[in-house]
């Protein structure tokens, strides 16, 4: 089993990514160049967050273009689980593996916090052993983490169950101010139809081991380990 | 061959940038500026094409990567 954890010009979050999945879960991961034009013998992608091109244009615009960027859309196609973490979930946006777009925050303000998460779905390879309704405490550290689509777009992934993340309420409850940035529906993370592309903007990877003040983060690679040992099987 | 691209923001996509900008004016004492949208200008050089390749070429980009049509809304002008 290996993951491949993308590296653009600008990522920042691609050494979080590997030292959770190699040292924590003692997983095999690897770097991936962003000029790299195949995935092939990779059971897992992760595209990290950072400010990749600088966030130049918006964010994620110019990351769509990169060679490697084909690479994950044959590896989506083929039904490969893909995680794309704040930046990361940017880039699937701008590509047009997931729906909708980024906007500023509704504050203005750049947030670092940790938030609270309800988990909507277990229908994807990285929720699959967290039960719907679970509450995550994982950290947000983003500018433009307001989630937009269009009323047509809301209602289609609402109803295809493509909401895998909402901020909450330490109770559990989706309220307004338990949103940090304004996102529609309270969303922070949405998948694809088929279940197996996710982009959240909150950061696993930060939060995997306790010393780190939360260790929920953990919760979603191991989902995606097992996904992928069960289906090598 | 000059051209200038304009990128705003959809009608319905919230501007907080654009309403802080507001604000702001009326906290210098201006009134009357009901409302403020930020989007972005571009300045283009083309090399020797036709116009119609011009526009086709402006096109193609500003909905393949300079504007995001999720959010954004492109017009431009060529010159001459």
């Amino acid at each position: 089993m290996k993951i491949a954890v993308l590296v653009f010009p600008g990522s920042n979050c691609d050494h979080d990514a590997y030292h959770a999945i190699k040292h924590v879960l003692a997983a095999d991961a690897q770097f991936v160049w962003h000029k790299e034009g195949s995935l092939d013998g990779f059971d897992g992608v992760v595209i990290p967050g950072g400010f990749t091109y600088g966030d130049y244009l918006r964010t994620g615009a110019l990351a769509k273009l990169s060679p490697v960027m084909g690479a994950v859309r044959r590896f989506a196609d083929s039904g490969g689980p893909v995680i794309g973490i704040c930046n990361g979930f940017q880039i699937l946006l701008e590509s047009g593996l997931l729906p909708g777009a980024m906007i500023v925050n509704e504050s203005l303000k750049f947030i670092c916090d940790y938030v609270t998460l309800r988990t909507e779905t277990a229908r994807t390879p990285f929720t699959r052993s967290i039960p719907e309704g679970t509450r995550l405490r994982i950290p947000v550290a983003h500018y433009q983490g307001n989630y937009f689509a269009d009323d047509e777009t809301i209602r289609r992934i609402e109803g295809n169950g493509q909401v895998v993340f909402r901020y909450c309420d330490a109770g559990g409850n989706v309220t307004p101010e338990a949103n940090p940035n304004g996102s529609i529906g309270s969303i922070a993370g949405i998948c694809n139809e088929k279940g197996n592309v996710l982009g959240m903007m909150p950061h696993p990877e930060r939060c995997t081991e306790p010393e780190m003040g939360s260790a929920d983060g953990r919760r979603l690679f191991e989902s995606m380990l097992s996904h992928i040992k069960e289906n090598a099987r | 061959m000059k051209a200038r691209i304009y990128v705003t923001l959809r009608k319905g996509v919230l501007d907080p940038q654009g309403k802080a900008i507001q604000r702001s004016l009326s906290h210098l004492g201006m009134e009357g500026v009901d409302e403020i949208r930020v989007g972005k200008f571009m300045e283009v050089t083309l090399g020797e094409m036709t116009r119609p390749d011009a526009e086709k070429l402006l096109d193609d980009a500003c909905r393949r990567l300079i504007a995001n049509t999720v959010i954004e809304d492109y017009r431009f002008e060529i010159e001459g």
